[in-house]
């Protein structure tokens, strides 16, 4: 059997990022952040689509990750980042392990219309409250690390090599879970979830640990967005930003984790040039770019490494 | 000698279907038994019963003396129960060595093994290797070895069935039910597949129960028959005096009396 | 036609703008307003000629045999697409034309005025769906068409002409929305976005009923309906999100929705 390498490529990579981060522009720091952000949330669906499932409701723990990190900020004055991602990563497990309980059952268009509505749901719970600002939202104060306050030099670059540590730490620890039996079941559970069963194990159950996972991945990301935006908003919860992050996941591809990371950020740079270059049709471009994905690219990014690991 | 597999009274109707009527069997441990019938007799509706896919409307099964009829399927199976399907149930996508990694994997998770914070490549309970080299030797059981590496998507029709039999019996289970193992395999292969199938079955010590049309293979693997006709078991006896029971032979193998 | 169509809210969205745009050139050039229902519906079929069969040759027609989330996310990304189209077309100011609503005037039910063009809502709804409920069942190319949806394959062998089919459906289902929008638009402002809470909402619509069944979407409409208007009247907290609530009960009880099909048997 090969050695598996997957951790050295992303271990270097990542030594790279921070190594250069100094030298970057402020505005590609930024980026390079978001792209963290919806690279742990995408790294999440990818889990759930391996078993074949499409969750449109991901925004949900998406925003429960940054609302709980914003509120740590607002009402508790904690700033400090690696604390604010841990935050959110435990409430939307906690959700996701709550409201797993129901999901599991369904599959297919039943459990993505599901998910949106849960979504929706927090949504409209969330436009409703003033505590937290109704629909403008409240801005995240500036993050610390253990303590340090980077001030605005380096504020930028310290958040993105926080973003990078803990993504790298995420796409270890799932790559080592898709090693598991359970981790090998999701392609199973996909082809044929009644032979699963006859096999002795429980779909349902394997699909909530997935849905779990996934869930505290979009919540980690989620507070790593608020604290690198300095906002949050119900927004955050709405079904289209489900939709970008699935846009991103389908970018992907399902055969590595690392491929959402390098989805998210293609998906951001598509984004902004489509903005940039016509503000009033970006809706236009990134359909078409979708469509184009989907026709030309069924299998996302993952499938052209591995076209190209077959040739070497 | 308690039966290893008892069921009692069985009854299940779909609607104006009756596909059980109160069915009685009592299977004894090591036995091959043969289920014979017409379609529509109620002989896969009484697999799917004992495998817990489909729940009695009365009746109970017993298995070694317990209550399995409100079990899943995948307790079923874990306390050691197997089956394969008419149609061969398997994950399309992936290969054939990859198929029975899934099947090894659920067994070592059952175990208790294998799990998140475990050492790499643990034995597998039963087989005392580690995983790949459990699933080399049931392929090479089976003679599937040389299709290891291909898709279970693009395999010929008798190797799918192969494959799904020895999916089922990666557990080493203590019961295993074959629902048509050879139906859809050419006339040459359905020998051969029984044969194979039958010797990896007793060197395991299985007690076996098989779904067949083919009564030649009935009466060459089977050492009980079990006819159904109508929801209803209408014969159970050894091959030959099965066969040659009047209403066997009318409602089954559809020889009309001569007059 | 077992396929998730977001691009339905796109339709609702272009005969919402079709309608208010052709309606009020009409009025505007002092044409008589009694046929502005006409035109209405006039301008919602020509929209939908003019795009639905563009996409579904175009685009749907090689994508039929794809899984049904891919599917879904096709139809998202002509979604997106069609929004800008509309916003090009039409600009991103509102349209209004009140006079079809107006002309009509409203009438009093148990001291409440109530507007009279809301009963040709009703009256629209009443005889789509019992003309849609009466072409699937009682016809024999509605017959032919629940064939073909059930099997597209075997309906080709035996000679149906199946991606005529599929075109005319498609183009059918698209139209109906198109009306929608369209005679929506007299009662609202149209704007951009128009489709997007509409999509969302038929869906949960569509869920409650039961896919594929008509008597469970009639069903799944008239309770989205009956808890919006309730909750917007005794509890305005909930009215953004209670429909989603309300999905979510459903399926917890009827996992497949009020009225699903039966499941043909798998092993």
């Amino acid at each position: 059997m090969r050695p598996d390498r997957t951790p050295l490529v992303l271990g270097a990579v990542l030594a790279a990022l921070v190594a250069a981060g100094p030298f970057l522009p402020q505005w590609a720091l930024f980026i390079l952040t978001l792209a963290f952000s919806r690279g742990l949330v995408a790294l999440g669906l990818m889990l759930l689509l391996r078993a074949g499932l499409v969750s449109f409701g991901q925004a949900l723990y998406y925003c429960l990750g940054a609302y709980a990190a914003g509120a740590l900020g607002r009402f508790y004055g904690v700033s400090d980042i690696f604390v604010e991602m841990l935050a959110g990563g435990a409430v939307a497990a906690l959700a996701g392990l709550v409201l797993g309980f129901l999901l599991a059952r369904y599959r297919g268009i039943f459990f993505g219309l599901l998910s949106l509505a849960l979504s929706m749901i927090l949504y409209g719970v969330i436009v409703k409250n003033e505590a937290l600002g109704s629909t403008d939202g409240f801005n995240v104060a500036e993050s610390s690390l253990f303590g340090w306050r980077p001030g605005e030099d380096w504020l930028r670059y310290a958040v993105m090599a926080a973003a990078a540590a803990v993504s790298l730490a995420a796409a270890l620890l799932v790559h080592r879970y898709l090693g598991t039996p359970l981790g090998r079941l999701a392609p199973a559970i996909k082809d044929n979830e009644i032979r699963v069963e006859y096999m002795g194990a429980s779909a349902r159950q394997a699909v909530h640990v997935k849905y779990v996972i996934a869930a505290a991945l979009a919540g980690v990301g989620g507070a790593l967005a608020a604290t690198t935006v300095g906002h949050i908003d119900p927004d955050m919860a709405y079904w289209t930003t489900s939709g970008e992050f699935i846009f991103v996941t389908i970018l992907a591809g399902t055969g590595n984790v690392a491929a959402p990371f390098a989805g998210a950020l293609i998906y951001g740079a598509i984004y902004s040039t489509a903005y940039d270059l016509s503000p009033n049709t970006w809706q236009l471009s990134l359909g078409a770019a979708l469509l184009a994905l989907i026709v030309f690219l069924p299998e996302g990014l993952s499938s052209l490494l591995r076209r190209h690991a077959r040739h070497s | 000698m308690p039966a290893i597999l008892d069921a009692k009274g069985l009854c299940k109707s779909f609607g104006a279907v009756v596909a059980a009527a109160e069915v009685n069997a009592a299977i004894e441990r090591d036995s091959v038994v043969g289920l014979i019938g017409t379609n529509g007799a109620g002989k896969t509706t009484f697999i799917n019963m004992i495998t817990g896919y489909l729940k009695p409307d009365a009746g109970a099964i017993h298995f070694e003396g317990r209550d399995i009829t409100p079990l899943a399927p995948r307790d079923i199976t874990r306390l050691g129960i197997c089956r394969s399907f008419q149609i061969p149930q398997l994950y399309r996508s992936l290969t054939v060595l990859e198929n029975m990694m899934v099947g090894l994997g659920v067994v070592m998770k059952n175990a208790g093994l294998g799990g998140y914070f475990s050492r790499r490549a643990p034995l597998v309970p039963g087989y005392g290797v580690p995983p790949q080299e459990a699933a080399a030797r049931i392929l090479e059981r089976f003679g599937l070895s040389e299709y290891r590496d291909r898709n279970a998507q693009v395999l010929p029709g008798g190797v799918r069935k192969l494959l799904d039999i020895a999916l089922a019996m990666v557990g080493k289970p203590r019961v295993l039910l074959l629902d048509e193992p050879t139906s859809g395999v050419s006339a040459e292969e359905k020998f051969g597949i029984m044969e194979m199938v039958m010797k990896g079955v007793k060197a395991e010590g299985a007690t076996v129960l098989f779904v067949e049309h083919d009564m030649e293979i009935v009466a060459r693997f089977a050492d009980r028959v079990l006819a159904f006709y109508d929801g209803r078991i209408i014969a159970d006896a050894p091959p030959q005096a099965a066969l040659r029971d009047p209403e066997v032979r009318r409602y089954v193998v559809g020889i009309h009396a001569e007059g | 036609m077992k396929i998730v169509n977001v691009t339905h809210g796109s339709f609702y969205a272009l005969g919402a703008y079709a309608g208010a745009s052709l309606t009020g050139a009409w009025i505007a050039r002092g044409y008589p307003p009694m046929l502005s229902y006409a035109v209405l519906a006039v301008a919602a079929i020509l929209v939908t000629l003019v795009f639905a069969p563009l996409i579904e040759r175009l685009v749907l027609r090689f994508m039929y045999a794809k899984d049904e989330v891919v599917i879904l996310l096709i139809t998202y990304a002509l979604f997106l697409v069609l929004e800008d189209v509309i916003k090009l077309i039409w600009g991103v100011d509102p349209y209004f034309v009140a006079d079809p609503y107006t002309l009509l005037g409203s009438f009093t039910v148990g001291g409440m005025d109530y507007p009279t063009y809301n009963l040709i809502l009703v009256a629209l709804a009443l005889v789509f769906g019992g003309g849609l409920a009466w072409l699937l069942n009682r016809t024999k190319v509605g017959k032919i068409l629940r064939a073909v949806i059930h099997d597209p394959e075997v309906s080709r062998a035996l000679g149906v002409n199946v991606g005529l089919y599929y075109l005319v459906t498609f183009t059918f289902g698209s139209a109906l929305a198109a009306l929608a929008g369209s005679f929506t638009a007299p009662t609202v402002s149209v704007v951009p976005g128009l489709g997007v809470d509409v999509i969302v909402l038929s869906f949960a619509v569509v869920v409650i009923g039961g896919l594929g069944s008509l008597p469970g979407t009639a069903l799944g409409a008239l309770i989205v309906g009956l808890v919006r208007s309730v909750s917007v009247h005794y509890l305005p907290e909930v009215e953004l999100f209670v429909i989603y609530f309300v999905m979510a009960l459903v399926l917890a009880f009827r996992p497949r929705g009020l009225f699903s099909l039966e499941e043909p048997r798998k092993i």
